[in-house]
């Protein structure tokens, strides 16, 4: 019962964090949230970047290296094919090859 | 002509196939070592669907946390869903029917899919954004269902699977960074987020960037309309 409690305050919160701003804003927004809404695409996926990263220790083995590694290499494959899914899967399998045989 | 979208929102959401599954076997195997049975695991896939959350959401409810604790580690860990609705807020402002659950669905990695804007030429834009949607929301639903009942005797050693969802975001900076025209937002996420992770530590830096990254655009949108 308790349980239920707890799983439903944590959906309703969820909820309510997602539609808020549409709530507040939805009907007119106004144009400082439109900027905002038009310029914080990149930042937010830059913050989801290093919010990803935020566990590794730069100061001991492995030294983030793993991390870092597979990093740049779905860069440089996004850079070079221009399609994610396969970056994304370039980088992975390097990861899992990297933690799994090497570090 | 609804296939042809069907499929292209298929597409576009593989990038999270994998990520999703593997972080809901994760989610469900957790459950399953606390004592929660496939309909809990579900439930909460289903309704919370935030994916952090529902990690931490186990400790809450194994260590019989109050009402109060459970809403105020939400907000705190689910606070930046606040960030993804306003930059929607535009793109999905007249999208009718699909609008609730569109916003209901809006987790991080379904954000990174559709932040850019980018629909198909053809069809109903609102349709594609709702089926990536729905697709990323089944994978979920559906890893944490496997790891609830079969997911501690995979056979094969899975370590290292979760950086598809590091890579998801990296694939989209890298992306963007390409594409943009300025790269200012780019460099002010990056920059704000380390210096925050510096001064705040791992497990309370999110919420001072997100207010640094509003504070900084703010004041350069206020500089751009000086000069121009």
């Amino acid at each position: 019962m308790s349980s239920a409690v707890l799983v439903a305050a944590m959906s309703l919160v969820t909820i309510l964090l997602r539609f808020l701003p549409f709530l507040i804003f939805g009907k007119e927004t106004p144009k400082y949230v439109s900027y905002l809404g038009r310029v914080l695409p990149p930042a937010i996926i830059g913050m989801l970047v290093i919010y990803c990263l935020k566990d590794i220790t730069v100061s001991a083995f492995p030294y983030g290296l793993p991390e870092l590694i597979s990093v740049a290499c779905v860069m440089v494959v996004q850079i070079w094919k221009r399609n994610s899914l396969i970056s994304i899967l370039s980088g992975t399998v390097m990861y899992m090859i990297l933690v799994q045989t090497v570090f | 002509m609804n296939r042809q979208i069907i499929k292209s929102a298929f597409i576009k959401s593989l990038p999270v196939l994998a990520g999703y599954i593997v972080l809901g076997i994760g989610f469900g195997i957790l459950m399953n070592n606390a004592g929660y049975g496939v309909l809990w695991t579900a439930a909460m896939s289903i309704f919370i669907y935030a994916g952090s959350m529902q990690y931490v959401g186990v400790g809450l409810l194994t260590g019989g946390a109050s009402v109060l604790t459970a809403i105020f580690t939400t907000i705190t860990v689910n606070a930046r869903h606040l960030f993804y609705s306003i930059s929607m807020i535009d793109k999905y402002k007249d999208s009718g029917k699909y609008k609730p659950y569109l916003i209901f669905a809006l987790t991080d990695e379904t954000y990174s899919l559709l932040c850019d804007g980018n629909t198909p030429d053809e069809g109903n834009p609102d349709f594609y954004r709702f089926m990536v949607s729905l697709f990323d929301h089944c994978y979920w639903i559906l890893g944490s269902i496997i790891g609830n009942l079969i997911g501690s005797v995979l056979p094969f050693s899975t370590a290292g699977i979760e950086f598809s969802m590091t890579a998801l975001f990296v694939a989209a900076f890298t992306e963007q960074w390409l594409t943009a025209k300025d790269r200012i937002s780019a460099v002010t996420g990056i920059v704000c987020t380390l210096l925050c992770l510096v001064i705040f530590g791992r497990n309370n830096f999110l919420i001072p960037a997100m207010i640094l990254i509003t504070f900084v655009l703010t004041i350069l949108s206020k500089r751009g309309e000086r000069t121009k």
